[in-house]
């Protein structure tokens, strides 16, 4: 019965701002929700949990996992939440939207998932004690004793063809971008909240069409807030985060711009957790192979390099077709790297049409 | 050499327009009925399909509460945290400008057949605006118009998706119009998700609704009933066809042998023929289909209200092409006329080359043949009437339906004979004499097309005769039912206290309609409390019940109920019934209560409160001998709720107006099937008429006036239809039986009694009479305006 | 020989009813012969004429045409000699009423793929069908019909014509001519003809004239 009603729905849909461009869209005006500043105090677990005055935020987490099969995997889980207006709000008319991404990548074959819900009504949220954030039955949960509720999680979700079930120790401290977890995109000064939790020793099971696979690896998860993170000129990105054998890691991007230009940003992080942050024009991150991904040409070998850290890599995708054919589709998958330095990580691009 | 035969044997048509136009108009309609019943069906099964699919592919079913109350919103998150595809609906009446409209909230993040509910493929794009105070409504542009200009209300949009008299809009702004903030009406849920916890023990509170829930399973009886229809269309179509093509090929008989002289062989005008059939079939079944998408498309919205009056089953107004019902008409026209040419070549197959060339009448009767179509029309008859013995539901139902029907029309020929020889027995004086004899000898030329008007008329009478009974006692018992004049419902509780006192002084009697929902006999189920009160006793539609049943319900001792819940269940008077959460009570009554799908009982009010203490107590009946002041008091005195007022009249209308509706379709579908009889019969007149000029010669030889024979030409044709119609009657009578004992108690639940119409009947009667004298006026003006000469030809050419 | 019954029996009916119409009849037609066959109505004169057009079997002996024994042959072969090598004229016309004079005086022809215009055309001429060429039978007085089939008859340029009471249905005056039209026609396209006939005046512009009496030819 419902068909007809949606029928209707996307009717009115036509001339109104879709949804999907409330995450693509990030780059147009954002009034009345809180913006970012200089010098903030990050405070612990209530960072953890959702901002509902910014207008974007999320939880995101990658992992680099090796079965027992000994082939290689990829699992993404993200959290999006929208805000329609800068408050929280209960019912279904709090201006609160939430969307789940749940990604599973073999060296063969990706799946993913998507969810969707409005926030007030206990679908989608965040909580604290023991902090959790969680789409339907999709979930990151702390598991932690004591210490931040970020040192221990569990991790779940599903779809139609896949399931994962994760447990996270974290072996190194939190880490913040920029200036100190203030991160700014662009050269006029759009700027987010952003800090990691890249340290992660990950074991859990996969359940694939073939049957359940037990896996162990690393993940990094990524925490970000704001309420205008692009300029207007930027159309897309392109981001790694890098797990190099050496201990360190790298998490990079290049935000293009529509001239033709990019403004680039990478975070190098010591094995102790230190993190040195590079501005714009440090980091050099070049195209050398592209496959056809969803009809469109996408990059899927690149070149990254940051001299001040002697570091020039080769990063090539798993597999090839890593993408996300969601709402606002992307490409993010696990990649390998050789060259100067070996090790594995994330690849995400967007913006490729 | 097939190619040439093909032409020569096809020359014929176009001499002969006038039978190819029937031919092809007979053949054409046939496919379009049938293809319009299937675009239909077919369409209705895809909204069924596509908004069960739409949910986890397996089929979203919509759960209420047990209680029948609102459910809280927490339930619909703890379903979606443990797993469960699920989507709140939000429902109600919204009143505005002195109408009520019914509202319906959904997520569109969540909702089945939402691109945003299934994740995945797709662009799914979602209106902002919708989601976001102050929200929009969606209703059809004449419902839009009513809305408009209420301050209260958030902007509306036009959509032609939203039926009129509905309005769509999202969950959080239904909730905020009705005051339902925090609780949601029903859930949609796909049961059918595996490695969950289960749903009754995530969501206890809440049932599947309607028992079945299945849409398509419950409206399945009722594309059983369109089917059936468009086979009848298609059966008296085929008549048409059957006969257009028999007389063609007595027509062309000598044509056939003498091209057999000139040296084609038999098996290519074998191939002619079947050739012949095929393309005819293919162009007529083409125009056939473009018919039934035009008549599918102006039935679909009457079918559309027909679902939603009977099932409450959404079915879009627009029609979409689909290769299947196209292919299954073109399949039925190349099959029917094939059907209908292997006489034919049988025939050409076994003609002899030099058998007379004089042309016969094309179906002579012989007694004998005549024996065996009485044989087997009464064989159908008993197969149809041992359907119900041998097998249950409603395909035996339909068994029976067409066993009756085919077997009334094979009987008809014999019958008909019967009657004529008996008439000519009875009858003295020449002219009446040869009137009969010549009658008996055109029969069996015009059998097949009194075959088909039988089967119209006999279908109009049994479908007529069903509506009708289901009207008069719907409205009689609508009449009982609602014998209060006033039925008011409060806001809370506090209001309802007000009231009584109110109208303890105000009104005759106050009496309280108090219901729960809950399993009865293991599905859902209403239990009512009533009152011990006079309108009950006098008025209740009862269909059978014990000595001082309404003592026992008071007293709380006994139970009544209704039919539908007696019948699945075949209960039995005095049988002790499980009251839920209470004791057994035994079974004394058994009321009609048509309409309502589900289960239902009657016990004492006292009984009601003292099993489900926190049962609404909102709603009562009022008895007054002054409505219409009674309700302005109340209006001027209280602040009800919408819908909270109703008189007795309003319900009544809008009850039979939805009924009215619900069989919209059924009266189309009867109208079309008699214009194809009645083409039928013109069909038959028209082509006969050009081969009577060798039997009507002599009689006009003798020295009856051409005037006279063209009157008596229109008589036969009358005396005819009128036969046919009494033949009809007891067919129809039967059928409207069948149908009103048989398969309305298999698709609906209940029986209803047989009321006789013998209005409609005379209406009918007319009817038939003018399709008759109307299909003979034309060949009968013929034949009083053909020169002399053309008589007298006759003798020339006869040797 | 172009035609030849060789012994052929024929009877009609069962049992005590049976009438052997044709009783060991030996009949031999050549090229160009001109031959009438008269008798007393149902003397068998017509079957003898269907056996020579292939429309009929015998009950014993044997048919030939062109020195091809047809007699146990299939329907196919009896109507491939038949449409090529024989014409036929009937008493009724028999002509295709949906047809135009001018389809049916080619239909044998196109039927034989022997069509030839030119020929079709001449036909028309000598038999006196141009100015009718686009009516239909039903329009046509008796002698014209038969003029008609008779052409048709000739379309394909048959070795063997055969004609069945071809003026039984004429008055005097058209029969004359009918049967003129006939046998010159036959004559020009060197057909062999074989007339069944009960009109003394026809069967007297045969060269060979038989008679058929209790089933025997003499």
């Amino acid at each position: 019965m419902m068909i007809r009603l949606f029928a209707a729905l996307a009717l009115i849909a036509a001339g109104a701002p879709a949804m999907a461009q409330g995450f693509a869209g990030l780059g147009t005006e954002a009034e009345g929700f809180a913006a970012p500043e200089r010098g903030y105090q990050f405070e612990f677990p209530r960072d953890h949990l959702a901002h509902p005055q910014y207008r974007i935020e999320w939880w995101y987490l990658t992992a680099n996992l090796t079965g027992e099969d000994g082939r290689e995997y990829g699992v993404q889980w993200t959290l999006f939440r929208s805000a329609l207006a800068p408050q929280a709000g209960a019912g279904f008319s709090a201006p609160q939207l939430w969307m789940g991404h749940a990604g599973l990548t073999t060296p063969d074959a990706h799946f993913h998932a998507e969810r969707l819900a409005r926030g007030g009504v206990g679908q989608a949220g965040t909580q604290a004690d023991p902090f959790s954030a969680y789409i339907d039955e999709w979930e990151m949960r702390s598991t932690a004793a004591d210490g931040d509720a970020l040192d221990a999680l569990s991790l779940f979700a599903r779809g139609e063809q896949f399931s994962y079930r994760l447990d996270l120790a974290a072996e190194g401290p939190l880490v913040f971008h920029g200036e100190d977890g203030y991160s700014v995109k662009s050269a006029a000064g759009q700027a987010s909240y952003y800090y990691s939790q890249p340290f992660y020793a990950v074991d859990g099971v996969l359940d694939l069409p073939g049957g359940e696979v037990a896996v162990t690896g690393t993940a990094w998860l990524d925490r970000e807030w704001s309420s205008q993170p692009l300029s207007e000129n930027q159309d897309g990105w392109d981001w790694v985060s890098l797990n190099f054998e050496t201990g360190e890691k790298l998490m990079g991007f290049q935000l293009r711009q529509s001239e033709g230009s990019v403004y680039t940003y990478a975070s190098w992080i010591e094995p102790g957790g230190s993190l040195t942050a590079f501005e714009d024009g440090a980091l050099t991150m070049t195209p050398l192979e592209s496959a056809a991904v969803a009809g469109r040409e996408v990059p899927v070998r690149w070149r990254v390099e940051l001299p001040a850290r002697d570091l020039d890599v080769e990063v090539d995708a798993v597999f090839d077709q890593s993408w996300m054919a969601t709402r606002f589709a992307y490409w993010e998958g696990p990649v390998r790297i050789t060259g100067s330095h070996g090790g594995r990580g994330y690849l995400e691009m967007t913006g490729y049409e | 050499m097939i190619w040439r035969v093909l032409l020569t044997l096809a020359a014929h048509w176009r001499r002969h327009a006038g039978q190819f136009a029937t031919l092809f108009v007979g053949l054409a309609l046939a496919v379009g009925l049938w293809t319009s019943v299937q675009a239909i069906n077919a369409e209705a099964r895809a909204s069924y399909d596509a908004a069960s699919a739409a949910l986890g592919g397996a089929g979203a079913q919509r759960y209420e509460a047990v209680d029948g109350m609102p459910i809280p919103v927490a339930v619909y998150a703890a379903l979606r945290r443990a797993g469960w595809a699920a989507s709140p609906v939000v429902e109600g009446e919204l009143e505005a400008g002195g109408a009520v409209y019914t509202l319906t909230g959904i997520d569109p993040l969540t909702a089945p057949g939402s691109a945003m509910g299934a994740g995945g493929d797709g662009e799914g794009a979602l209106a902002l605006a919708f989601i976001t105070a102050p929200g929009v409504l969606l209703a059809a542009p004449e419902t839009v118009e009513a809305l408009q200009g209420e301050p209260r209300l958030p902007p509306v949009e036009a959509s032609a998706q939203v039926e009129p008299g509905a309005v769509l809009t999202d969950i959080a702004t239904a909730q905020r119009l009705l005051g339902l903030e925090g609780e949601v009406s029903a859930i949609l849920i796909d049961p059918s998700r595996q490695g969950l916890r289960p749903l009754d023990a995530v969501a206890p509170q809440l049932a599947q609704a309607g028992g079945e829930g299945d849409v398509a399973r419950l409206t399945n009886s009722f594309h059983l009933n369109l089917t059936a229809f468009g086979f009848l269309s298609f059966a008296v179509g085929l008549f048409i066809v059957y006969a257009a093509i028999g007389l063609a090929f007595e027509q062309r008989r000598a044509s056939l042998r003498t091209l057999r002289a000139l040296g084609a062989p038999l098996w290519s005008l074998i191939a002619a023929f079947v050739l012949e059939a095929v393309v005819l079939a293919l162009a007529a079944g083409l125009a056939g289909v473009l018919l039934g998408y035009g008549v599918a498309s102006a039935l679909l919205p009457d079918v559309a209200a027909t679902l939603r009056g009977l099932y409450g089953a959404d079915v879009g107004g627009g029609l979409t092409v689909r290769p299947g019902w196209i292919v299954s008409g073109l399949a039925i026209a190349v099959i029917g006329a094939l059907a209908a040419t292997a006489q034919s070549v049988r025939r050409a197959a076994a003609m002899g080359l030099l058998a007379s060339a004089r042309p016969r009448a094309w179906a002579r009767a012989s007694t004998r043949r005549l024996g065996l179509q009485a044989v087997g029309g009464l064989a159908f008859i008993f197969a149809g009437l041992a359907a119900p013995e041998l097998g249950d539901g409603i395909v035996a139902g339909f068994m029976l339906l067409g066993g009756l029907l085919l077997g009334a029309a094979l009987l008809l020929p014999p019958a008909l004979a019967l009657v004529l020889a008996g008439l000519q027995r009875a009858v003295s004086g020449a002219a009446a004499d040869w009137f009969l004899a010549d009658t008996r000898q055109q029969l069996p030329s015009l059998s097949l097309a009194l075959m088909a008007l039988m089967l119209a008329l006999a279908a109009n009478l049994g479908v007529g005769t069903m509506v009708g009974s289901f009207r008069a006692t719907f409205t009689g018992w609508l009449d009982q039912r609602l014998a209060a004049e006033v039925y008011v419902t409060a806001r809370d509780e506090a209001q309802a206290r007000e009231l009584r006192a109110f109208l303890e002084t105000e009104a005759d009697a106050m009496l309280p309609i108090w219901e729960t929902r809950r399993e009865l006999l293991g599905a859902p189920g209403e239990i009512y409390g009533v009152a011990d009160h006079a309108t009950y006793r006098d008025n209740w539609p009862l269909l059978t019940a014990q000595n001082g049943a309404w003592d026992a319900v008071a007293a709380g001792e006994g139970v009544m109920v209704n039919e539908q819940l007696w019948r699945r269940e075949d209960l039995r008077l005095g049988q002790a019934f499980p009251v839920p959460g209470g004791p057994e009570l035994s079974i004394v009554a058994v009321y009609s209560d048509y309409g309502n799908p589900r289960g239902q009982i009657l016990i004492g009010i006292d009984r009601l409160t003292e099993l489900y203490p926190d049962v609404s107590r909102l709603r009562y009946a009022v008895r007054t001998e002054d409505p219409d002041t009674l309700m302005e008091a109340v209006r001027a005195r209280f602040d009800l709720p919408r819908g909270g007022l109703v008189d007795q009249q309003s319900v009544k209308r809008f009850s039979l107006s939805v009924f009215e509706r619900t069989f919209a379709v059924t009266g189309a579908l009867n109208v079309l099937t008699l214009g194809v009889a009645a083409f039928a019969m013109f069909a038959s007149l028209t082509t006969l008429a050009s081969m009577r000029l060798p039997q009507l010669a002599p009689v006009w030889a003798l020295g009856m006036t051409r005037k006279t024979l063209a009157r008596l030409e229109l008589a036969r044709a009358a005396a005819l239809a009128a036969l046919t119609f009494l033949a009809a009657l007891p067919a129809g009578l039967a059928l409207a039986w069948a149908l009103l004992a048989v398969v309305n108690v298999e698709a609906f639940g209940w029986r209803l009694p047989l009321h006789l119409f013998p209005l409609d009947w005379l209406r009918l009667f007319a009817l038939a009479l003018a399709a008759a004298v109307l299909a003979a006026l034309l060949p009968a003006r013929r034949l009083s305006s053909r020169p002399p000469r053309a008589f007298l030809a006759v003798f020339a050419q006869e040797r | 020989m172009l035609a030849k019954l060789h012994q052929v029996t024929k009877s009609f009916g069962e049992g005590e009813t049976a009438v052997r119409v044709l009783d060991g009849v030996d009949l031999e037609v050549a090229e160009g012969a001109r031959l009438a066959i008269s008798g007393e109505s149902g003397s068998g004169k017509s079957t003898l004429l269907h056996l020579l057009g292939l429309l009929d079997v015998p009950d014993a002996g044997r048919v030939e045409i062109d020195g091809e024994d047809l007699t146990e042959a299939g329907d196919a072969r009896r109507a491939h000699v038949r449409r090529s090598k024989v014409g036929l004229v009937f008493q009724q016309f028999n002509l295709v009423p949906s047809l135009t004079v001018a389809a049916n005086l080619a239909l044998q022809a196109r039927l034989a793929d022997r069509y030839d215009a030119d020929w079709t055309q001449r036909l028309a001429e000598r038999l006196g069908l141009s100015p009718l060429m686009d009516r239909y039978p039903e329009q046509l007085s008796g002698g014209q019909q038969q003029r008609v089939a008779i052409g048709r008859a000739l379309s394909a340029k048959p070795a063997l014509l055969l004609a069945d009471e071809p003026t039984g249905n004429l008055d005097e005056e058209t029969s004359e001519s009918v049967s003129d039209l006939l046998i010159e026609l036959a004559g020009e396209t060197g057909a062999a003809l074989v007339v069944v006939t009960h009109s003394r005046r026809l069967a007297d512009r045969m060269e060979t004239r038989l008679t058929l009496s209790r089933g025997v030819l003499s």
